[in-house]
């Protein structure tokens, strides 16, 4: 199959095309404008639209309406961004509405900085907006993996009718690799795909009063709304046992075990090998789904051999700490080792960290 | 077999489409791994601009790595910062049209062309990065000039009349690099 040199957001962008996205809003921010701007060119071909958004709340409503109306969609954004889209994803998850948005995340608090970080992890795993709800969420480390799941988001989105996250660090975002793109979907699958929904979405149908659809984010009656909530929370522990999505190396012997995702994973993961050429006891766990979190892999290692955990991330404080530490249950002790505010995790940092622990 | 290539200059010195048509070149007529990585700032025409390249046969772990094997550097400024990241023994490719600085180190190989002033002596200050592609190729011949200058046609031949200026400065580059390994 051709090899294609892509930067990331234009991968993703392009995969969203073929996966049969035919709608994306979105507005301007740094650094994922590669995937409006793609959006942008490319939508015309394939007879799909792309709005740039007034606001961040606008584009996520116009993707809300458009995901309605049965139609694969998308938005995008970056960090701060991703918070003004939180009422819209919010809305989305209330609804049941599939749609796939992307995160190319950058430093925070707050505006930030515009380079690449891992500073969204709780957002975009325990609450990316009121009311409980959750997404599947998936961190690509390669721009091929990036594709993938990009792939995957919108078959997850559709056959959950929920939202679907994929949070992809400001480095997997703006970094060039060679990609392998899938088969445009043809027109005649978006029509089933879009036809396959004409239980819920407004596809087309004739005037019924007394039998009307509805979507709306909420419900009025208390007892209804608990219902649809416990409906969702069985989607939700569904994924804990279907959908986990995890990468491991070096577990049968290892003494010390890096945990890390997206461009900490493969930064960190050269260094396992690295200290694998020297016969240290690494190992590593690589989480592709942040949410549902490999929990079970953490807790089914050899806590008599592993003496030690270190999870590499860019967010000081740490995140992704919280969910390791549940899994781990003080069975041995979990380390970091940080970076932040825009700053790349380098090899130096985590070889020093690994060396120092391994002594 | 790694290599580590950062690419650094001002703005508007065509440094991300350097390395781009290296990477392209890799992409198209290899099996190996690439990465390229741009830097991100608050950087314009006339300010710093820098990229990172690495070609590798095994999966690439960091796209930005703790030590460069090869350093391509078209000013100044960026010879000061970049140069404690080369790894004694590494190349070093200067635009010694721009770049009047010492070297502060004399554990590498340098290669020095003066490719703003080629440029210009072709009738088109815009070919200077591919001159430094060709110096760059001709010298390391980390992969097949003939290959990267297919690329370069393909990418940079949109305008016709374009082509044999583009060939003609790759070509001027290949024979300096070429040179300078002999």
């Amino acid at each position: 199959m051709e090899r294609i040199f892509m930067k990331g957001c234009e991968a993703i962008a392009e995969t969203a095309v073929r996966a049969g996205c035919r709608f994306f809003a979105g507005y301007p921010i740094t650094p994922q404008n590669e995937i409006p701007e793609y959006f942008s060119r490319r939508m015309p071909e394939v007879g799909g639209t792309f709005i740039q958004g007034e606001s961040e709340l606008a584009s996520v409503n116009m993707v809300y309406g458009a995901a309605s109306a049965g139609v694969r969609s998308m938005t995008s954004s970056s960090s701060p961004g991703i918070s003004l889209k939180s009422e819209g994803i919010s809305y989305c998850a209330s609804a049941r509405i599939p749609m796939v948005y992307v995160n190319v995340s950058r430093g925070g608090p707050g505006v930030g900085s515009i380079q690449p970080a891992q500073m969204d992890y709780l957002q975009a795993t325990k609450a990316s907006g009121n009311g409980g709800f959750q997404m599947m969420v998936f961190a690509p480390a390669t721009v091929q993996e990036a594709v993938d799941m990009t792939w995957l988001a919108f078959d997850c989105a559709d056959r959950d009718r929920n939202p679907v996250l994929i949070l992809c660090d400001g480095v997997i975002g703006t970094m060039m690799e060679p990609v392998q793109l899938p088969e445009l979907k043809s027109d005649v699958e978006l029509a089933a795909i879009r036809e396959s929904k004409r239980s819920w979405a407004a596809v087309g149908h004739k005037l019924d009063y007394n039998n009307r659809g509805w979507i709306q984010p909420g419900n009025w009656s208390t007892a209804v709304l608990q219902h649809q909530n416990e409906e969702a929370a069985a989607l939700y522990a569904s994924w804990q046992k279907n959908d986990v999505q995890v990468e491991t190396c070096y577990l049968d012997d290892a003494q010390l075990v890096v945990v890390a995702y997206g461009i900490s994973a493969r930064v960190s993961r050269s260094v396992v090998e690295d200290l694998r050429a020297q016969g240290k006891k690494v190992g590593m766990i690589r989480p592709r789904t942040l949410h549902p979190f490999p929990y079970e892999t953490i807790a089914a290692l050899d806590y008599g051999r592993v003496k030690r955990l270190l999870t590499v991330e860019m967010s000081i404080p740490a995140q992704m700490l919280q969910d390791v530490e549940l899994a781990v249950q003080g069975r041995c002790p979990v380390d970091t080792c940080l970076a932040s505010g825009g700053n790349l995790i380098r090899k130096q940092q985590v070889r020093a960290a690994l060396e120092k622990r391994l002594g | 077999m790694e290599t580590n290539l950062l690419v650094a200059g001002f703005g508007g010195q065509g440094v991300m489409m350097l390395g781009k048509l290296i990477s392209y070149a890799a992409c198209d007529n290899s099996d190996k791994k690439i990465t390229f990585f741009p830097s991100y700032g608050a950087e314009q025409r006339g300010g710093t601009a820098n990229c990172y390249v690495v070609i590798s046969d095994d999966d690439i772990g960091a796209p930005v790595g703790d030590r460069m094997d090869d350093l391509i550097v078209m000013n100044g400024p960026s010879l000061q910062r970049f140069l404690p990241l080369l790894r004694p023994g590494g190349n070093l490719f200067i635009n010694s049209s721009v770049v009047k600085e010492q070297i502060a180190r004399d554990d590498l190989h340098v290669v020095a062309a003066p490719v703003t002033e080629l440029a210009l002596e072709m009738g088109n200050a815009k070919v200077l990065n591919v001159i430094m592609l060709g110096v760059y190729i001709g010298y390391t011949e980390v992969l097949g000039a003939d290959l990267v200058e297919q690329t370069i046609l393909q990418k940079l031949g949109k305008k016709q009349a374009l082509i044999p200026l583009n060939k003609e400065a790759f070509a001027r580059g290949i024979a300096i690099g070429e040179a300078a390994r002999a």
